[in-house]
């Protein structure tokens, strides 16, 4: 069989779970956790340092982006100008040009703001950055993100950190089906089958912080999505048996007694 | 001696202060960081030449847990 190698802008992971480094009790959790999701790429935020406080350890004395990739994101932007400025100091800050864009609309649901979002998407092409877009679940926007030059589009399954789950699996499959560059899905899944799930629809990957960072056990539940998104991968591989309306026996009634 | 803005807090600075300096106070050299200085983006090279002056606005950023 054919190696099962992902592929994203350029880069070639070897687990399909990406993972954020958001919401952990502290740093040393965030490295065990990342550890045990066997996730090669992870989100960071960009932020300002705290100037007043010289000796606290920060995130990167605990992530060593030699042996880990890190994607970082544009988290709490409300618009394009916020969201191009945090990523061209990330740029600078180590030659990251591999980038997850996340332009939001609104307080309550953080849902995207898919007009800013694609036009921040063009600028950051121009400008030789490698995006990973957050979006909303509509395919013909998914459709216009590849256009504009996305090298992966990141849908979401719920609004994120709800832990809702995949609320429109049809949305999904239909963004799967129509594209060309990985689709990954991002924010809102809850427990590791909803990985699953999605990876069975045929999702190249899926990027999760909440529901890792805010179960009771971290470290064991990152362990759990690691295995979930390789089942559902697998899964998916293999390809489902076809649904029947009516009972199939599974033993042979030949040589009955 | 100078006024400057540092991550939205106003401190006081000595004269011919560059950016080098401003990190070597903070504990910042050789950490992931970058540098916005009155909006614009400072390459690292450029941190030793980079006089402060009254007025300036300084945005230090790093990398820190996000999702």
């Amino acid at each position: 069989m054919k190696k099962d190698i992902f592929k994203v802008a350029g880069k070639s992971l070897k687990s399909r779970l990406i993972v954020g480094t958001g919401k952990y009790k502290n740093f040393s959790e965030t490295a065990k956790a990342i550890k045990a999701s066997g996730a090669d790429m992870v989100t960071v935020a960009v932020r300002r340092v705290n100037i007043l406080d010289k000796k606290k350890p920060i995130l990167t004395d605990y992530l060593n982006p030699k042996k880990i990739i890190l994607l970082p994101n544009t988290a709490g932007c409300f618009n394009s100008e916020d969201a191009l400025r945090t990523l061209r100091l990330a740029r600078e800050m180590g030659g990251w040009k591999l980038v997850k864009l996340e332009v939001l609309g609104d307080k309550k649901t953080l849902y995207p703001n898919m007009i800013e979002t694609i036009n921040s998407t063009k600028v950051l092409v121009k400008e030789g950055f490698k995006v990973m877009v957050y979006c909303t679940d509509d395919p013909l926007l998914a459709k216009k993100l590849e256009d504009a030059g996305a090298s992966a589009i990141m849908p979401l399954a719920s609004p994120i950190g709800s832990g809702l789950g995949l609320q429109n699996k049809v949305n999904i499959s239909l963004i799967i089906k129509q594209s060309k560059i990985p689709v990954i899905v991002d924010a809102g899944i809850g427990t590791a089958s909803d990985a699953t799930i999605a990876m069975e629809l045929g999702c190249d990957g899926v990027l999760i912080n909440s529901a890792i960072a805010n179960s009771k056990k971290p470290i064991l539940m990152a362990k759990a999505f690691k295995d979930a998104v390789v089942s559902g991968r697998n899964s998916f591989l293999a390809g489902r048996m076809k649904i029947n309306y009516f009972a199939s026996e599974s033993s042979p009634t030949k040589g009955l007694i | 001696m100078a006024k400057i803005q540092l991550n939205g807090k106003k401190i006081l600075i000595k004269s011919n202060f560059s950016i080098q300096d401003l990190l070597n106070k903070y504990n910042l050299i050789n950490k992931k960081i970058a540098i916005e200085h009155n909006g614009i983006i400072i390459p690292k090279i450029n941190f030793k030449k980079k006089y402060l002056k009254n007025n300036d606005k300084i945005e230090i950023v790093h990398f820190i847990g996000g999702g």
